[in-house]
């Protein structure tokens, strides 16, 4: 039998918002933890969504690509605000909470 | 008579308020309709409450925009029909490309639930024709993602189009860009805001807020 050259892919999708929308949640983070906890040299915190899914894709291309459509087709992030990074990696079952 | 649709969504709460005030309050008939069922045409008008429809998940009004009702609103929308979210009603509509902007988590980084004023700025659409410009009243806030953003560009058409329908005067509840409240599509017939003119008591003294639903019931009246 012909082995599967398909293999599964852990792929980190991060949704971060654009510059113009500003960010409460890291300020208050980089406001009232960071800097008021003595580490002056941090100049900035932006609050992020992560989302990590597990793919069977041929290739790391593949998967990155097939998430990337999947999430601008089905608005997991939404255009008007928000940049969305796609990033994948070999894994498996066992890197994510399945 | 014109029939109103409520369209009830899980996780929506402020259904009822709205379904109270129109059908006992303002005598205007108004149905609730469950967000699967298909009859949402049958309306002349929707409105779609407040809450917080599958839980906020991912974002608030990505989920309840997904929907088969969805589809429906769209088509309704396109065809002049209007349409009035409230709250997460507006999340909705925004979510569904229907209205300009987006809403994100307030500057605060906390819910708030108080009364705040509101100015009106455009009295051409259905929601607000019995109002006059700049007439400012008070009305109840309660939400946490309330801040209306839009980039340069989106803020200039939304502004030359004459969209944004009321404001917040001299008051700041959520950091929303120009002070945004609600803002209608280009048509002027599908309005978002995020205020609850539902949850204002009805008498002398608060009546300007349920003159949303008033303007509304008087332009779906036959001329």
């Amino acid at each position: 039998m012909r082995k599967s050259n398909l293999a599964d892919f852990l792929v980190l999708v991060t949704i971060e918002n654009k510059p113009f929308v500003s960010d409460p949640e890291g300020e208050t983070i980089l406001r009232d933890l960071v800097v008021k906890g003595g580490y002056s040299n941090i100049k900035s915190v932006r609050s992020t969504k992560n989302l990590k899914m597990i793919i069977t894709a041929k290739s790391k291309s593949v998967a990155e690509e097939s998430v990337r459509k999947m999430c601008k087709d089905l608005r997991i992030f939404n255009p008007v605000i928000s940049n969305c990074t796609v990033k994948a990696m070999l894994g498996n079952a066992n890197s994510t909470t399945k | 008579m014109a029939r109103i649709g409520i369209v009830v969504f899980p996780g929506s709460n402020c259904d009822r308020d709205v379904h109270y005030i129109l059908n006992k309050v303002l005598k205007i008939p108004a149905d609730f309709v469950w967000h699967t069922d298909s009859k949402l045409s049958a309306y002349d008008s929707v409105i779609i409450p407040g809450g917080f429809t599958y839980g906020d998940r991912l974002r608030a009004g990505v989920i309840a925009a997904h929907t088969p009702v969805a589809i429906e609103l769209k088509k309704m929308a396109k065809g002049g029909r209007t349409i009035l979210g409230i709250c997460n009603g507006f999340q909705i509509l925004v979510e569904c490309g229907l209205l300009p902007g987006a809403l994100v988590m307030n500057n605060s980084r906390s819910f708030v639930c108080r009364w705040t004023t509101i100015r009106v700025d455009n009295n051409k659409t259905p929601f607000t024709s019995l109002l006059k410009r700049n007439q400012t009243f008070k009305i109840p806030i309660a939400h946490g993602e309330g801040r209306y953003v839009a980039d340069g560009r989106l803020l200039k058409s939304v502004l030359k189009n004459n969209q944004v329908v009321f404001r917040y005067f001299n008051d700041d509840p959520n950091g929303s860009v120009d002070h945004i409240a609600a803002v209608c599509n280009e048509e002027g017939n599908v309005m978002g805001i995020m205020p609850h003119p539902e949850r204002a008591p009805v008498n002398r003294s608060f009546d300007e807020a349920s003159m949303i639903f008033r303007c509304l019931s008087t332009y779906l009246q036959p001329k």
